[in-house]
């Protein structure tokens, strides 16, 4: 039986894919190796795996505004995540993933969502509908 | 979201291609934060580094950039955060051709547009500070912090994209910093002891950040006993912003929102205390006595006239280690009150290079530290230090006095 959890409404495509979850934050500049597609600051909680093609699901946004271009330019070279999910997005993010046209979602009524989905979860995600969804559950 | 007439001649794309692209991003960011309108602003404020444009960013200036006049000049005026190459000291570096052909065109698309190339996260000290309630649309963390909470002005944080669209329409969705509700303090700290130099600015500023957390609480600060200089409050809050993704907070009695907790409805939020031992945790993960160093860093923020002035003061008639480089990032404005006040000579016969418009870590830091050998960092800027980590570096932070005691001395003092 899939899971279906609800979200704010937010912004580009519907899409599905694989999660990686962690309780920790994002940005990409801080956290990055956006070349390698890994994740490089050796505190993140996901330091050395990759992020090319994941629904990425963290707690917040952190940092500065060098995001907001990143996904775009992450996106044009095939070497980004398929999918934000977060407990609080910012600005910035929500900026970064509208230019980039790349799924963002957060604010989740059902309370923390890196607890809610785990790591290797197929997800379906609808950010016009504001819902996320567990294929696996 | 209520467009007015002009914003929906945009929309349908009687004002050309660029104008229709910067209001249908407006209306993607208004619905995500609930906005029901636009408010005019009256700056917009562009981060646009090549390292976080890439070809992809570039590309899509300058589709606007070939435009009519009429179509690609921005509405309003429009200035520019620091770029990623000093066009007259890049090789040295260990930049290559390719990184500076890539600023040399976003440079020209962006003059087209009418955009002036300040290259500045100071521009609240350098170009135009704006007044208590001017509605703006700023694309550094720093200059956002400075702007909403020192300045009293309004202004979420923009990125480069965002910054682009407001400066496209001359309007921002009206979320976030831009509504009075909004401003209001949600943490509460009192702090035990006031600051003292630049660094111990920063690391206050760091630890309430990283408490805050999140960019939608606004921290309101007590028992500070004095009001900080320019730069002072100016470490504070990039420093705040960077560790907590923090657009705004207040200090009672001493920011143009507070002079009392009442002001931001602070008074029956629970007050936290922040610790000197909190302070001292913060900075000693960033501690290495005895360390070599590879290169010391003034950056993030970019230097004041008044820190150009400290600097040189400390750099005159010493010379640094061979072994150990220093760079010190200004604006290219400063640059030249700094030349003629003899400040360059004075840092450059010490050993050191001063950049013009760059900030150290939006100028591709992971290439030039693979370029130069440099692992081992020290900069007196708590901002800098929590971002180069993800860079390959081992970063440490020490007073301005302390980081060019360490430059003379080849290792942390």
């Amino acid at each position: 039986m899939s899971q279906v959890f609800r979200c704010h409404v937010g912004i580009g495509p519907a899409v599905e894919g694989e999660a990686l979850v962690a309780n920790d934050n994002f940005s990409a500049r801080y956290d990055l190796d956006r070349i390698q597609g890994v994740f490089s600051r050796p505190q993140h909680a996901l330091a050395g795996q990759s992020y090319v093609d994941k629904i990425l699901v963290l707690n917040t946004a952190k940092g500065g505004v060098a995001t907001a271009w990143m996904l775009y330019e992450m996106v044009s070279r095939g070497m980004a995540p398929g999918a934000l999910l977060l407990n609080t997005a910012n600005t910035i993010l929500a900026q970064g993933a509208a230019l980039a046209e790349m799924p963002l979602c957060d604010r989740f009524e059902d309370g923390d969502i890196t607890a809610l989905i785990k790591t290797g979860d197929q997800l379906s995600v609808d950010p016009a509908l504001g819902q996320v969804t567990i294929l696996n559950g | 979201m209520k467009l007015s007439d002009r914003a929906e001649a945009m929309l349908a794309g009687e004002m050309g291609p660029a104008r229709q692209w910067a209001v249908k991003h407006q209306i993607q960011i208004g619905r995500m934060f609930d906005a029901r309108d636009m408010v005019e602003v009256s700056q917009a404020h562009m981060m646009a580094d090549p390292e976080s444009t890439g070809e992809a960013g570039v590309k899509l200036v300058e589709a606007f950039a070939a435009l009519p006049e009429d179509q690609r000049t921005v509405a309003i005026p429009m200035i520019t955060d620091p770029r990623g190459v000093d066009l007259n000291y890049y090789d040295p570096l260990g930049q290559t051709e390719a990184m500076a052909n890539l600023e040399r065109r976003f440079i020209l698309a962006c003059r087209a547009m009418g955009i002036v190339m300040t290259n500045t996260c100071i521009n609240y000290q350098t170009v135009m500070p704006p007044v208590k309630g001017d509605h703006v649309a700023y694309g550094d963390t720093g200059v956002v912090i400075y702007s909403n909470s020192f300045c009293g002005a309004r202004s979420n944080f923009e990125g480069g994209p965002s910054a682009l669209a407001a400066g496209l329409t001359g309007y921002t969705p009206r979320y976030g910093l831009h509504l009075d509700e909004n401003r209001m303090a949600t943490k509460r700290y009192v702090i035990e002891k006031t600051p003292g130099e630049l660094t111990e600015w920063g690391v206050l500023g760091a630890v309430i950040g990283r408490l805050a957390g999140s960019y939608w609480e606004v921290p309101v600060v007590e028992g500070i006993d004095r009001v900080p200089t320019s730069d002072e409050a100016k470490h504070m809050g990039a420093a705040m912003a960077s560790y907590g993704s923090t657009p705004l907070f207040h200090i009672v009695g001493v920011t143009p929102e507070c002079n009392g907790l009442t002001d931001v409805n602070g008074s029956n939020l629970p007050a936290e205390r922040v610790t000197e031992k909190d302070v001292a945790a913060l900075r000693g993960s960033f501690g290495a006595v005895g360390e070599k160093v590879d290169v010391v860093v003034f950056a993030a923020p970019q230097l004041s006239l008044v820190e150009m002035q400290s600097v040189a003061n400390l750099c005159r008639g010493k010379t640094k280690h061979r072994d150990t480089s220093m760079l010190v990032c200004t604006p290219a404005s400063v640059y030249v009150d700094a030349k003629n006040a003899g400040y360059i000579e004075d840092i450059e016969n010490f050993g050191a290079r001063v950049l013009q418009g760059t900030c150290f870590y939006q100028q591709y830091a992971r290439e030039i530290g693979e370029a130069n050998g440099w692992t081992r960092l020290l900069s007196n800027s708590t901002k800098i230090v929590n971002i180069l980590g993800g860079y390959g570096y081992k970063p440490a932070l020490a007073s301005m006095v302390e980081c060019i005691d360490a430059a003379v001395a080849g290792e942390i003092v």
